[in-house]
């Protein structure tokens, strides 16, 4: 109805702001991948560490995200980035670790005890081990982390157009402070959709990663 | 080709130190197979992995080839030895040819030479390539996944294969085929083996000699034979199990104990003519064969003595004869199952060859423990003298 009518009138401010969205989210996932599968993996050799590890990540996932934002704000104006895109960014990027890392770990460790037995008995080194058989082996598990952390943080992104991000959750912001109903049910519709959509093309990818002898 | 030399392994548990290995030392000679036998907690699946240092010895030395295994770095080490573990371990996310071909691109192979040697192994596991190369692991039976396991380890060709149970997750019938196929592929290769297991039969069916473990000591170190025959102690003979002597008739085929001189005759031939025979050879019986030397029946001296006629008319039937090649524990099961004393032997072509009997291979049986008698001591925690010396030698 109106709803519909103002989509189409703005198509063109719904796409700019959908890809400002996902800026966000890919590059802030895509370095929490760059960092977190690492952390994941190192963090199978200790216990100990690994524990401690999971368990700061935990916590960090506790933190509200308007809490994070308030507190990286200052922090990071000092680099005159308090605001905006980097904050975003970075909170993004500390709400992924928690997913990655741990789905990185578990599916490491969770790796056939008989095939670690077999690939050292036969000579392999332990990072031909890792390269090999034991991250090919993760990768679905893995994938499934960065499905989490996508669809989680895309609801989050929404929150960052309060500290100026951009993305979908200016249209919801604008709906509320104007009272303006076709905006909000407009922005809520977009990132509700996307968050799908995101979930279903990375199953798709996971999907093709896994590799043959794997998939169920 | 391997030799151990007061290998020792000695673990510290929360319990305090725990002796894994004892001063285990004992030679394995190249192209030989040495199944590593024992209960639980011997020490047989230790002793295995210090040989390609999985476990790091805590003293002695191993010597492979003539070299100290310290050495050689021990990741260079494990990839001269093929490893094949009872959990078979085949990497899933690889096809078997990826599979199998592991080992040879660590070493620096291309990819075609990978694929022969995949091929040839594969044939020689009696799986086709053009089927199997392409195959995922988990599209596989469990017997098909542990051949490719061991084609696996072959891969390389490598001079020694390490084994730890290997057979131990298959089921009893293909386990039995596995076996048998193995021995003949070991035939053919003369892989130097070290082989764990904790069963008896399979020790006895695939060693060249047996290195049998309590507590982590090497207790006897001797041929499948004298192992059953002769074992060193009482807990070995209760091991081997009480009916280690039937154990020895898997070692010997029919035609270790045939004897071919057995009398035959034809059935047109006259019954006077084969009591002539019985008589010859002193039997009760005599085997009636047809124009291609086939046994079709059997004559009896109480039927034939006194009577006149030909043998044919007067033969009856036969215990159903045995093959040269098969071996005396499915032989002596046959004679039980047709209540018979002897049977007859047929090569592969059904041409009568001879004669088993009970008597004969009890007799053979026999004569380890005899000549034992007379050379040997009496084992040492029985408490009986020596043999007279004057008796040694005399058998000779």
């Amino acid at each position: 109805m109106e709803t519909l009518r103002f989509i189409a009138d703005n198509a063109s401010l719904i796409l700019y702001l959908t890809v400002q969205h996902i800026s966000i989210v890919g590059v802030a996932v895509g370095l929490a991948i760059l960092t977190g599968v690492p952390i994941g993996i190192a963090i199978t050799q200790n216990r100990r560490v690994a524990d401690a590890v999971l368990y700061i990540a935990a916590i960090i996932m506790t933190i509200p995200s308007v809490a994070l934002f308030g507190i990286l704000m200052p922090v990071l104006s000092l680099t005159g980035h308090g605001i905006g895109y980097l904050p975003a960014v970075i909170a993004v990027l500390l709400y992924s670790q928690l997913p990655i890392i741990r789905n990185t770990y578990t599916a490491i460790t969770n790796v056939d005890p008989a095939l670690r037995e077999a690939a050292r008995g036969m000579g392999m080194r332990p990072w031909q081990r890792l390269w090999r058989v034991e991250i090919p082996l993760a990768v679905p598990v893995i994938m499934a982390g960065v499905r989490v952390a996508v669809v989680i943080n895309i609801g989050i992104t929404a929150i960052a157009a309060y500290i100026g991000a951009g993305g979908l959750g200016t249209l919801i912001s604008r709906g509320i402070s104007q009272t303006d109903q076709r905006q909000l049910v407009a922005g809520a519709l977009a990132v509700s959709l996307l968050a799908i959509v995101a979930d279903y093309a990375l199953l798709w990818m996971q999907r093709r990663l896994t590799p043959a002898g794997v998939r169920a | 080709m391997i030799t151990l030399d007061n290998l020792t392994k000695i673990f510290n548990t929360s319990m305090g130190p725990v002796t894994a290995a004892d001063r285990v030392c004992m030679e394995v000679g190249e192209g030989e197979v040495c199944v590593l036998l024992g209960p639980s907690g011997c020490g047989k699946t230790t002793t295995l992995k210090m040989v390609n240092r999985l476990i790091e010895k805590t003293s002695g030395k191993i010597f492979v080839g003539g070299r100290d295994t310290d050495t050689i770095d021990a990741v260079e080490l494990r990839r001269t030895m093929g490893y094949v573990i009872q959990q078979i371990g085949l990497f899933p996310n690889m096809t078997v040819e990826e599979n199998i071909g592991v080992v040879p691109r660590m070493l620096g192979w291309d990819s075609q030479r990978i694929r022969k040697r995949a091929v040839e192994l594969l044939e020689m596991m009696a799986l086709s390539p053009a089927v199997f190369l392409r195959r995922y692991p988990r599209e596989l039976s469990g017997g098909q996944q542990q051949r490719v396991g061991v084609a696996r380890a072959l891969a390389a060709d490598p001079p020694v294969l390490i084994m730890d149970e290997p057979f131990g997750a298959i089921d009893p019938i293909n386990r039995e085929v596995i076996q048998d196929e193995f021995l003949k592929m070991q035939q053919t290769l003369r892989k130097t083996i070290l082989f764990v297991s904790h069963d008896i039969d399979e020790a006895v069916k695939m060693a060249d000699k047996i290195a049998i473990f309590r507590g982590g000591k090497l207790e006897q170190f001797d041929s499948p034979d004298n192992v059953l025959a002769h074992p060193a102690n009482s807990f070995i003979a209760d091991f081997v199990g009480g009916d280690r002597t039937l154990k020895r008739l898997r070692l010997l085929k029919v035609r270790d104990v045939l004897k071919a001189d057995a009398p035959s005759v034809r059935p047109d031939e006259a019954l006077e003519t084969a009591v002539r025979r019985m008589h010859e050879h002193d039997q009760g019986h005599i085997v009636v064969t047809d124009a291609d030397g086939c046994p079709t029946g059997c004559l009896f001296l109480a039927d034939a003595v006194g009577r006149h006629g030909s043998a044919g008319d007067h033969a009856r039937a036969l215990p159903s004869p045995v093959r040269l090649d098969a071996d005396l524990r499915s032989a002596v099961s046959s004679m039980f199952t047709h209540d018979a004393e002897w049977l007859p032997c047929v090569d592969e072509s059904g041409a009568f060859r001879g004669q088993i009997t009970q008597r004969g291979i009890t007799h053979r049986l026999g004569d380890t423990y005899r000549a034992a008698a007379l050379t040997a001591a009496v084992p040492a925690d029985e408490g009986r003298p020596a043999a007279p010396q004057h008796f040694r030698g005399a058998a000779e």
